[in-house]
């Protein structure tokens, strides 16, 4: 099996402001990936450079064996992203939106599939409801149910509890776990150090554009939250 | 790609459809453009049929600006753009499908407005409807064409209202010079006098198009 995530010297300038420094991340099958950091550290960066959508001013990014610079579309079928907003439009219904996107992704059946995950979001009553009316936890729900349509290999989610209720939360976990169990590779953002290392196979921490901290396997919450402070101190 | 064209023009047409945004205010503006030429001009019986033309293709520029960006508007918000090309769609489906959305888009306001304007101007567009409605196509698939591509550049600017017409418009000048000429020649004698204009807005079509569909990929990503 070819390995999901190998990113070598990764960096990415903005103008003159370097967002991301000599990243190395090797990320494996069967993994889940919290990278961890303060506001402006470059874990949005990071995440948009893994899913293709930016482009790396320098060092070599492979998925799954391919060189990501080139795009093809047996490697984007295989990636799921959800970045802070839910891409989903607003004058469209969220069964519409998911609609869309399985007709995209060329999805088998999605009136079901499009059901199913209606019904694991909690959406099932609003389906027929613009998301321009939906609250910010039921965007969050629905881009959630989006990006699992085509159950990625490789799933990039930046911040992906935000807005959501502790019940939503605690399904996103169980949903998580299991699609990692079943091989799928995760790699996730987030300032909930707590529920990352729950959850997480591996949690890195990053810091002005470099990770500064990386842990061997699954680590103790409070292994990570103890690593956070050393390393990133008292800023948030 | 086929497919992916027809998911985005199906897609943009189902939200216009529901809003109605670009097409209402693209015909407001239209209708108000084509009072103020007309009352600006106070053209006579004799000379409106070659002032038609010019106002016909000034007014359809015009507006077709306003609705092309607000066709780019759609995938900034929410980033729907990041959901697009993080799909396996080819890019140029993505290209493709807007610029079928804005020919649809023009062409419903060209409805509106031909009938207009040969009330206003006193254009007899009767006999030589099939003529018009050629050069109006070819028109505004150039259009579509040059400007879905400029929409997407533009669309990242902060200045962007601005930056489209400022980049766009000294582009559109052959099309807009060959599309006048082709329209006078089909009003005044059919489409067999207009073959050369004709040729003009064809050679636009396909450069510009092809331009477009090798381009967009690379102008659509950061």
């Amino acid at each position: 099996m070819t390995v999901p995530i190998v990113a070598v010297g990764l960096a990415r300038r903005f103008g003159d402001a370097r967002v991301l420094d000599s990243v190395d991340l090797t990320v494996d099958g069967g993994e889940l990936v919290a990278l961890l950091g303060p506001n402006g550290a470059g874990k949005t960066t990071l995440l948009r450079v893994l899913a293709t959508l930016l482009r790396p001013s320098a060092g070599s990014l492979h998925l799954f064996g391919e060189e990501a610079r080139h795009r093809s579309p047996s490697l984007l079928a295989r990636i799921g992203y959800v970045g802070h907003e839910s891409s989903c439009y607003p004058d469209l219904t969220g069964a519409e939106n998911l609609a869309f996107y399985a007709s995209i992704f060329g999805i088998a059946r999605p009136a079901a599939r499009i059901a199913e995950l209606l019904d694991w979001a909690g959406l099932t009553t609003a389906a027929r409801r613009p998301v321009r009316f939906y609250s910010r936890g039921m965007q969050q729900r629905l881009a959630l149910a989006r990006v699992l349509l085509h159950e990625p290999a490789l799933l990039l989610l930046d911040e992906p509890w935000n807005g959501l209720d502790p019940h939503a939360a605690a399904l996103l976990d169980e949903r998580l776990t299991t699609m990692r169990s079943a091989g799928h590779t995760i790699v996730l953002t987030t300032h909930d150090v707590a529920r990352a290392a729950r959850i997480a196979t591996r949690s890195a921490i990053l810091d002005r554009g470099r990770i500064v901290w990386t842990s061997e396997s699954a680590a103790d919450p409070t292994v990570v939250a103890s690593a956070y402070r050393a390393k990133v101190g008292g800023r948030a | 790609m086929i497919e992916g064209t027809l998911a985005i023009l199906k897609k943009d047409l189902r939200i216009e459809w529901r809003t109605r945004e670009s097409i209402s205010s693209v015909v407001v503006l239209a209708v108000l453009l084509l009072v103020v030429f007309t009352v600006a001009h106070d053209p006579t019986p004799e000379t409106a049929p070659t002032l038609g033309p010019s106002v016909l293709w000034a007014t359809f520029v015009l507006t077709g600006l306003l609705g092309v960006q607000r066709g780019f508007l759609l995938e900034r918000e929410n980033d729907c753009l990041a959901g697009l090309l993080t799909s396996p769609l080819d890019p140029a489906s993505i290209y493709l499908g807007k610029v079928a959305a804005n020919v649809v888009l023009l062409a419903s306001m060209q409805a509106v407005v031909v009938p207009l304007i040969a009330l206003f101007l006193h254009v007899s567009v009767a006999g030589a409807l099939p003529g018009l409605v050629a050069v109006l196509a070819l028109g505004n698939v150039g259009f579509a064409s040059l400007a879905t591509l400029f929409a997407a550049v533009a669309v990242r600017l902060r200045a962007r209202e601005v930056m489209l017409p400022v980049l766009l418009l000294p582009l559109l000048v052959p099309l807009l010079i060959g599309s006048v000429q082709a329209t006078q020649a089909v009003l005044a004698s059919g489409i067999g006098a207009a073959r050369e204009a004709i040729a003009v807005l064809l050679a636009f079509d396909v450069i510009f198009g092809v331009a477009g569909w090798l381009l967009f990929a690379y102008v659509v990503r950061d």
